[in-house]
Order: C-alpha cells, then structure tokens, then sequence
C-alpha cells in the first residue's frame, strides 16, 4: 500500500514536549516521546487541531510556495471561498480576484463556481434511488477521515461526489485549453488557495483510486501578504467573478447544507461536536434527515487553522460580501437527469481497522483483559505526563509495548511517598 | 475457550445528559477487538436503546457486555417499575415514556423492539415492583 503523507508536522526544535497537543487530538494520534510530540500517521486525520492548539507554533502544515508554480506555463489560481472572508471592507470579490493575476496567475477559477455546481447535482443525487440517507458530504476530508477511522458502518452514507475542489480544477483546465489550445497538460498548473492542512494532504495522496487534479496547494496564510498589497480597489477592474451567494456561503458552516434546498439536514462543525454527532447517526438518533454537513473546523472551512481571520469575523464579513449577490450563477440542465462522470468519484478508502490491539481476536480480547487490569493501576487524572493522552491510552500502549509501565510519574511520585515513611508530612 | 472479557458500566439514571455514553464506550473497545463494522454497528444501538430505557423508566441501572470469540452479550438489569405486558410493550410505537422525556425525542416506543431488531436473541424477564433484566446476544459473523 502506498504510504499516505501527511501535511500536519513538527518543528522538534520549537517542541517543549507540553501536553496541549496530546489533550486536544481527536483521535488519541499524539504522544510525548522525549520531550516531544510525535504523529501517529495511521491515527492523524490532517485536522490541523494540533496546530491550532500549540502555544509554541511548533505544528506546521507542509504546503507548497508560489516558487512551486513557476514551472507551469498557464498558471491557474482556484481560490476557496473562505479566502474572501479574510480582508476588511471588502465588497466585491473581483478585486481579490484581480489580485490574485497581477500576483502572476494566467487565470482563476473560484472554487464558489465549482460549488454551486456541486450543489446543484447533489440535489439531484440525494432524489436517486438507492441513496443510503442521512447522505454525508464528502466536501470536508477530515470528516471523511474520521468516519474512515471511527465510523466504518457509516462509510456508505458518504456521498460520491467530488468536493468542490476537484470540480473546479477539471473545469479550469478544460477553460485554458479553450483559450489557449496549444497549451499541452502537462504545461497547466493548478494551484489551490487553502484555509486547511486536510486539503493539502488530500491533494499529495489522492483519494482511494482517485487522483487529484490539483497540483499545488498554498495557504491562505502564506498568500495573504503578497496578495493584499496588490489589491488595488479601484474602479478599473476586470470582471471575473462567477458565483453568487451559494457558492460562496459554502465557506461557513451551514452553506453547503443551505444549497441543498430541503430543510431536513444538520450542519455540524468543531471536530468534537462532528464526532459526537456521528455516535449519534450511528445510534440511529437523529430524526429522519436528508443531508448532514460535517466540517472539522468551528465555523466551517473559515474557520481553517491556514487562515489569518477569526472566523466569526470571517464570517461577518461573509454576510456584507454576499448581500447583493445573486443567489447562483451557476447552473445545470437538469432535463438531462444524470450526473456526469466528472463530478463523482468511485471508491471510498478501504476501511483500516487501525485500533485493533492485535489480528487474532483471542490475543486482543487478552490484551484488553490485560489493559483493564493495567488501568486499574493509575491514578486516573488523565494528565498527559506519561506522554499519552489518558490514563486509559497509556494502559493501551503498555500493553502493546510501545511504552513503559514505568512512565507514570505519579505513580512514581506514590511509591516514593510510600517509602520516605509516614512521618513525612511535606 | 477463555473466559469472556467483561466490561461493566453504570448506567446513572439521574443524569439524562450522560445517558448513551456507555455504547460510547463500548464502541471503543469492540473497535480495538477487531470486530467487523456492522457488529459494533448492532451491538451498539441495542446498548444504546437500552441504556436509554433504563434511564428513562427504570432510574437507571447497570449494564454488563460480555465478549467472547462467538458473541456479545449484553446484560441490563434495573431495580425499575417492571414491564406489566411484554408482549405490548414489544409492538412498535407502544410506550409509555411521559411527555416531558417525548418532548426530547425520546419515547417512541421502538426502543425495545429496535433491541430485538439489532441483537440475535433477545430475553426478558421482568416482574412488576422489583426490576427487569434483559439479555441480549449479538453473534459474530
């Protein structure tokens, strides 16, 4: 199997080795390893949390510069929507828009476009037959991760077809061979201007047996310099913007799901609230829904640890910039009734049951015997000293031998109590 | 064979915010068993269903899930009411939750038969005044 990459990484020398990370992890991914924070690649679903966490900025998102665009011929610039949400008194896309061509880009392409026409078959993906409802969104991919990971029975209910993202890069590229029919593929450059890490990750590894169309991704945050220094807002503009209030609100939370035209969903985001969430549509304890949009990051994609804004700000923002807007500008024939093959992908990632304790059911259910006894044993303050984020984590690593039982420092702490005496009061 | 695994939990019956947390739990630890996706799916919901149960109409109780290399068990005993006809309380939309606990969302009477629905075999013993205790296996495919 090909190894996946991850975007989430470490700066050792910034690392002091704290538990902030290691408690805010939602997949127990993170442990302490002398006196620094080391990813478990299996368990890390890209959602940037650890990022977000770290007071040392010590988590970095790997992604690519502008250097890395330079040896395309025909430059394309697909810009998220939450990147609009990021500049103060901005009223009209089109200046972040020309922006991003004087910056050097041959052309762009807003990933809101690509979006409303996402929506617009997904409305009609969700009236075909045999859809597994609720239908989740597959636009966030630390979601798709997560339900990978935690929620294998929920896997079918993932909806097939691609995020915006991907929609936007196929529909770029067939644009500039129409205005440029020399250009050869491989000449075209695809660049992606992202509020997440998980994007990044989802653009180095594919996607099952897809893959992905992007083929640089910047954040928001590295862009945001450069590009605000050349927006000029003045009246002499080119027109370039495309999307109208849909496409657009699809960078908060709540957006994607609004485009879909039918009152019976939920929109969820913060990791933990997505994940509570899930148990919950597991349990079969929701009323019957339509649609349910997941995003990792509170607010939606602005709220993206790659952005500069706070994302309520963004959000706020968001509001002015979409009041005189059309609702869409973009549409499709729905007479034809199908939707093409460009818009859906086939295969979902095969299901890793990474936390199993062993392959044999009789040694894992001896494992967990023995994890349960060893649990016993500790203090039960879950407080991250040993280096795992629980107590219950640390018994599991014992036992699988990646750590030590005697690495629990309060335990340590007792035993020396125990022998100092009792007339020692101190 | 081994001796099964035994994972016990307490199910608090004032607390209606922590109910469903045990299924929670177990979710978990059958994920680190390996077993298949859509056992854990089952032994789930009929934990859940009847975690809730005994929350709202019984005060609580305890709940007990066995595992061995054929099946799950899952034992919950309360010190509630009892169930006056089984046989009623089985049909779906029957039930007899009060409004307040409706009004959650809860109580619509396809608690129980969502439990024999998820598990293989369901028992239920039940006498009026002292408790009921109900088993409920989920055999691995």
């Amino acid at each position: 199997m090909k190894l996946y990459e991850h975007s989430v990484q470490l700066e050792k020398e910034k690392c002091k080795g704290c538990t902030t990370c290691l408690k805010h992890c939602p997949t127990e991914a993170i442990r302490i390893k002398d006196g620094h924070a080391v990813i478990k690649d299996a368990r890390c679903i890209d959602c940037g949390e650890c990022i977000r966490v770290c007071p040392h900025n010590a988590k970095k998102a790997v992604c690519s510069t502008l250097q890395d665009m330079e040896k395309f011929k025909w430059k394309i610039a697909l810009p998220a929507p939450s990147l609009y949400g990021q500049f103060d008194n901005l009223d009209d896309v089109d200046y972040v828009l020309n922006g991003l061509k004087k910056i050097g880009f041959d052309q762009v392409f807003e990933v809101s476009k690509a979006a409303e026409l996402v929506s617009a078959y997904t409305r009609m993906y969700l009236k075909t037959d045999g859809v597994k409802k609720p239908a989740i969104s597959s636009a966030c991919p630390a979601v798709v991760r997560l339900i990978g990971l935690r929620f294998p029975s929920l896997n079918d209910h993932i909806i097939h077809m691609l995020p915006p993202m991907e929609v936007a890069a196929k529909l770029a590229k067939k644009e500039a061979k129409e205005l440029n029919p020399s250009l050869k593929d491989e000449e075209i450059g695809v660049c992606f201007i992202s509020p997440c890490p998980a994007k990044a990750s989802y653009v180095k590894n594919g996607f099952a047996s897809y893959n992905s169309q992007v083929d640089v991704v910047i954040s928001i945050r590295d862009i945001y310099f450069q590009l605000i220094s050349t927006m000029k807002m003045d009246d002499n503009i080119e027109t370039l913007s495309e999307s109208g209030m849909l496409g657009i609100g699809w960078a908060s939370s709540g957006g994607e799901a609004t485009a879909i035209f039918n009152e019976d969903y939920l929109a969820a985001d913060g990791i933990d609230n997505v994940n509570r969430v899930l148990d919950q549509i597991e349990n079969g304890n929701v009323p019957p829904l339509e649609f349910i949009e997941l995003n990792a990051c509170i607010g939606g994609c602005v709220g993206g640890v790659l952005t500069i804004q706070n994302p309520f700000v963004a959000k706020a923002r968001m509001q002015t910039l979409r009041r005189y807007l059309p609702v869409s500008q973009n549409f499709i024939d729905s007479k034809k009734g199908y939707i093409p093959e460009d818009y859906l992908f086939n295969e979902l990632p095969e299901y890793r049951p990474i936390s199993r304790l062993s392959s044999s059911m009789a040694e894992s259910m001896r494992m967990m015997a023995d994890i349960q006894r060893f649990k016993e044993s500790l203090p039960g303050i879950d407080c991250g000293s040993c280096g795992a984020p629980t107590c219950r984590a640390f018994a599991e690593d014992v036992i699988k031998k990646t750590a030590c039982a005697e690495d629990c420092l309060i335990k340590k702490n007792w035993a020396q109590k125990a022998e100092k005496g009792k007339n020692d009061d101190c | 064979m081994s001796e099964p695994l035994i994972f016990n939990f307490d199910v608090d019956g004032n607390d209606f915010t922590s109910a469903g947390q045990a299924s929670v739990q177990i979710k978990k630890n059958l994920r680190q068993l390996g077993l298949s996706p859509e056992t854990i799916r089952r032994v789930s919901i009929a934990m859940y269903e009847g975690e809730i149960n005994m929350v709202i109409h019984a005060g609580g109780g305890k709940a007990q899930v066995q595992v061995d290399e054929e099946k799950v068990t899952i034992i919950l005993e309360d010190n509630g009411p009892g169930i006056k006809n089984i046989e009623q309380a089985m049909q779906e939309g029957y039930s007899t939750a009060p409004d307040a606990i409706r009004s959650l969302g809860f109580g619509a009477g396809m608690g129980l038969p969502n439990m024999k629905r998820y598990s293989d075999e369901m028992n239920i013993e039940s006498e009026v005044g002292v408790g009921t205790k109900i088993v409920m296996k989920v055999f691995l495919q």
